[in-house]
């Protein structure tokens, strides 16, 4: 939905779409509109944080242990790298506002790779989970008595990381698009909604994945 | 803006007729086009979850229902539910007539993103399509609640297909409550503020925010669903720790503020019919629109009312009754404002305003029999009987349909540019209304004596009043087709209607009929408050003559009949 709202403003970029009155509208209508996109997704993410927040509660021990299981240096890694990426797409906003195209280019560059090396960490936890035997399915194995709800740990694991990945995939995709039109010099000081608001799109992400990251990998971890 | 051609030219041309052919439809970016296209999409789904709901009423013509298994009638009743509450009510008011007025009211070119609102339409097809391949294919039987575990677990039908086309559909949901929230903040025109919008604006802009808040919510849960068929994931499932009522809570923490998606929309149909019928400023226009906002906002806070009898703790289940009543007021200070705007007024009983009466009467038994169910001890007595049903069709067929036929016959002269037949018009509209008291009246009573909803089969002494019920389902469905006939033939047979038939005061009345492609000749400057007639002078002048005609008219008719009065008799001898 993000790609074609960007697109929508893309097509008609520096001379305005029709139905709007002058440039300063179309921006106010494009960021609104990204703002309010961002507030749908925190509700969708926000069901299963609710049912995170629910089985927490219900069985705290379970979670605590099965949390025990995750790779914290790459859990932190991961960190580390969204938030530099988000920097990278913060100074590429920066530099489509104040003309500079070449640091716009690389900027974006430079995130998108970040978002690789977050997705390829990513996959390799996967990978160790299915080697762990920690993947919900027939040959999820855990010690007992915490067996039923670590299972629905790694569930909620997998399903909130993946959502979160999917997010992130889009995410690239979206700052690719961002990286022809800059080339194209799209991009003026007056007209840079569509960067401004992929950036939007890019932080919001980032900041799913700082909620993730203590719930998964850092609540409990004292009580080893 | 930058008009080059001559005022009469564009006059004559319009958004009907400026192109034509499949493609300038199927491809169009033009919010008039994509209402209409919204208009026969959902005509088609309401017939089809009709279709059901008569195939429902005559199974139960009968105490053992000899039409049909208990498996099919399962599946008549999730069908009927999911395809008129997704495909139909939902997307019936803020689609169709909102997509096609709210930007003329507010006196913009378009909506803010017309590609993305194209799109809603295409997701809201392809959502359609997924449903209907799911209902040739054998059905769903889960109830448009789809409750886990059964539904997870062991229902053997197209869950999955069902609910990924719920899903679907909920982003078309999603972007068409998006666009028009951003479209009424960004887009009105000159002099336009937000305290001189008119009430339909604001009850549309409530119930986008309730459908870019609520929707995502509806599309996780669903999702989940199907994770737990397919991927065996266990989160409600309670043989891997997970618990069913978290999917309940989760659902209707959309799907009770759902129920306002589709009456929101049509409290504004009925802010509008009535001042414009009452020939009268609405009385309160500020504590109706906050209204608006407000039943918005309790919507978010009334869930737990569905979970009564689900194990919920007596504390949270007084917390929720209590908030349930909450409701009542916002919904009740608007039922307040129409009649006190009534009081005095010169009324006219035009179509549209016996739909707006209709919508009153429905509307108050529906809202006060949701007092009912708001209460601990009675809730616990009705639950899952008929009463249940009779009360969310009050709401849901009796309120937000009567607006959405309302509002289709009010603003039909602007969408066709002809009047539909008048006294057509009315004949359906009394139908309808006899029809639907007929129907749903007596389940109020069954539900009492204690039917439970969802059963193909029921004893024999609740046969009367279920025959009455499917009586009043056919005078139902003649009511139904009554305007699908009429408003096709006034499409192309129907009188040539003026710019304002009605003498309305909304921007969309002050372009022609239909309206220019890019719905006005030149931005409009408003300088008048809501519903004032007085603000536009030419409008006054306009009703003083055709008064004066209609009045010459009469005394002429009243000559004539006078002058007939003494040959008549002549002739007859």
């Amino acid at each position: 939905m993000a790609e074609t709202l960007i697109a929508d403003q893309h097509a008609h970029d520096a001379a305005h779409a029709h139905q709007f009155d002058d440039v300063e509208q179309q921006r106010d209508a494009a960021t609104m509109g990204m703002w309010v996109f961002l507030a749908t997704e925190v509700l969708f993410f926000g069901g299963l944080f609710a049912s995170y927040i629910i089985y927490r509660t219900l069985y705290p021990a379970a979670f605590a242990v099965a949390s025990q299981t995750q790779d914290i240096v790459l859990g932190t890694t991961n960190t580390a790298v969204l938030i530099i990426s988000s920097f990278a797409v913060a100074v590429a906003v920066y530099g489509a506002q104040t003309g500079r195209r070449r640091t716009t280019i690389w900027a974006l560059a430079l995130a998108i790779a970040l978002g690789v090396v977050f997705l390829v960490i990513k996959f390799y936890e996967y990978y160790q989970k299915y080697v762990d035997h920690h993947v919900p399915g027939p040959s999820f194995e855990f010690p007992a008595p915490y067996t039923e709800p670590a299972k629905m740990y790694f569930t909620l694991y997998f399903l909130m990381t993946g959502l979160h990945a999917i997010h992130m995939i889009v995410g690239c995709g979206l700052l690719a698009v961002m990286i022809i039109m800059a080339r194209r010099g799209d991009f003026t000081r007056e007209y840079h909604s569509p960067i401004e608001n992929s950036g939007l799109y890019w932080h919001f992400v980032d900041i799913i994945w700082i909620f993730l990251y203590p719930l998964f990998y850092l609540i409990g971890r004292h009580l080893e | 803006m930058g008009a080059v051609t001559t005022k009469t030219e564009e006059v004559q041309e319009n958004y009907l007729n400026a192109e034509y052919g499949w493609k300038s439809w199927l491809f169009t970016t033009d919010h008039k086009r994509i209402g209409l296209l919204y208009l026969v999409s959902i005509t088609l789904f309401f017939f089809l979850g009709g279709l059901f709901a008569l195939l429902i009423r005559l199974d139960l013509l009968t105490p053992p229902g000899d039409m049909m298994s208990s498996e099919a009638y399962n599946k008549m009743f999730s069908m009927h539910g999911i395809i008129m509450v997704f495909f139909f009510l939902i997307p019936s008011i803020p689609a169709v007539l909102g997509n096609f007025v709210i930007p003329m009211m507010i006196g913009a070119r378009d909506v803010a993103f017309p590609r993305l609102n194209l799109l809603s339409w295409y997701l809201f097809n392809i959502g359609g399509l997924c449903m209907l391949y799911a209902v040739v294919n054998g059905g769903v039987d889960t109830g448009w609640t789809f409750y886990p575990p059964y539904s997870s677990n062991f229902s053997n039908t197209n869950v999955a297909m069902a609910v990924t086309a719920i899903f679907i559909a909920g982003f078309s949901s999603i972007v068409t409550g998006l666009n028009f929230i951003i479209t009424i903040h960004t887009m009105r025109a000159p002099g336009m503020t937000w305290f001189r919008l008119p009430l339909f604006i604001w009850s549309l802009y409530a119930t986008s925010l309730i459908q870019v808040l609520g929707t995502p919510i509806l599309a996780i849960s669903l999702a989940l669903v199907a994770a737990e068929r397919l991927l065996h994931l266990g989160v409600f499932d309670p043989a891997y720790g997970g618990d069913p009522v978290l999917f309940q809570h989760i659902f209707w923490f959309y799907s009770h503020p759902a129920v306002y998606i589709m009456v929101l929309p049509s409290m504004g149909v009925v802010s509008e019919l009535i001042p414009t019928f009452a020939r009268k400023i609405i009385y309160g226009y500020k504590v109706v629109a906050a209204a608006s906002v407000a039943i918005a906002i309790f919507s978010f806070l009334v869930w737990g009312h569905h979970m009564f009898v689900s194990g919920q703790s007596i504390f949270i289940g007084m917390v929720f009754s209590l908030l349930s009543y909450a409701v009542a007021i916002p919904s009740a200070v608007k039922v307040f404002n129409w009649t006190a705007t009534l009081y005095k007024s010169s009324v006219s009983f035009q179509t549209p305003m016996l739909y707006a009466f209709g919508f009153i009467g429905l509307f108050t038994i529906g809202g006060l029999t949701g007092l009912f169910v708001a209460a601990l001890g009675v809730n616990i007595h009705v639950t899952d009987t008929y009463f249940i049903i009779a009360h969310f069709h009050y709401i849901m067929v009796g309120g937000a349909v009567m607006g959405y036929l309302g509002g289709i016959h009010y603003w039909w002269p602007k969408i066709s540019g002809r009047m539909y037949p008048e006294i057509w018009g009315k004949l359906a509209a009394l139908t309808i209304f006899v029809g639907f008291n007929l129907t749903f009246f007596p389940q109020f009573i069954l539900g009492y004596l204690g039917m439970p909803r969802r059963y193909h089969a029921y004893p024999p002494e609740f046969e009367m009043l279920n025959v009455l019920s499917t009586a009043g389902a056919s005078i139902l469905g003649v009511g139904y087709i009554l305007p699908l006939i009429y408003l096709a033939w006034s499409m192309r047979y129907g009188e040539k209607a003026g710019p304002n038939p009605w003498f309305a005061t909304g921007l969309e009345w002050r372009t022609p009929s239909p309206p220019p492609k890019k719905n006005f000749l030149e931005t409009p400057v408003v300088t008048w408050e809501a519903y004032d007639i007085s603000g536009q002078p030419d409008l006054v002048e306009r009703l003083h003559n055709e008064d004066r005609i209609y009045k010459s008219a009469l005394q002429a008719e009243e000559r004539k009949r006078e002058e007939l009065g003494v040959e008549t008799p002549a002739e007859g001898a």
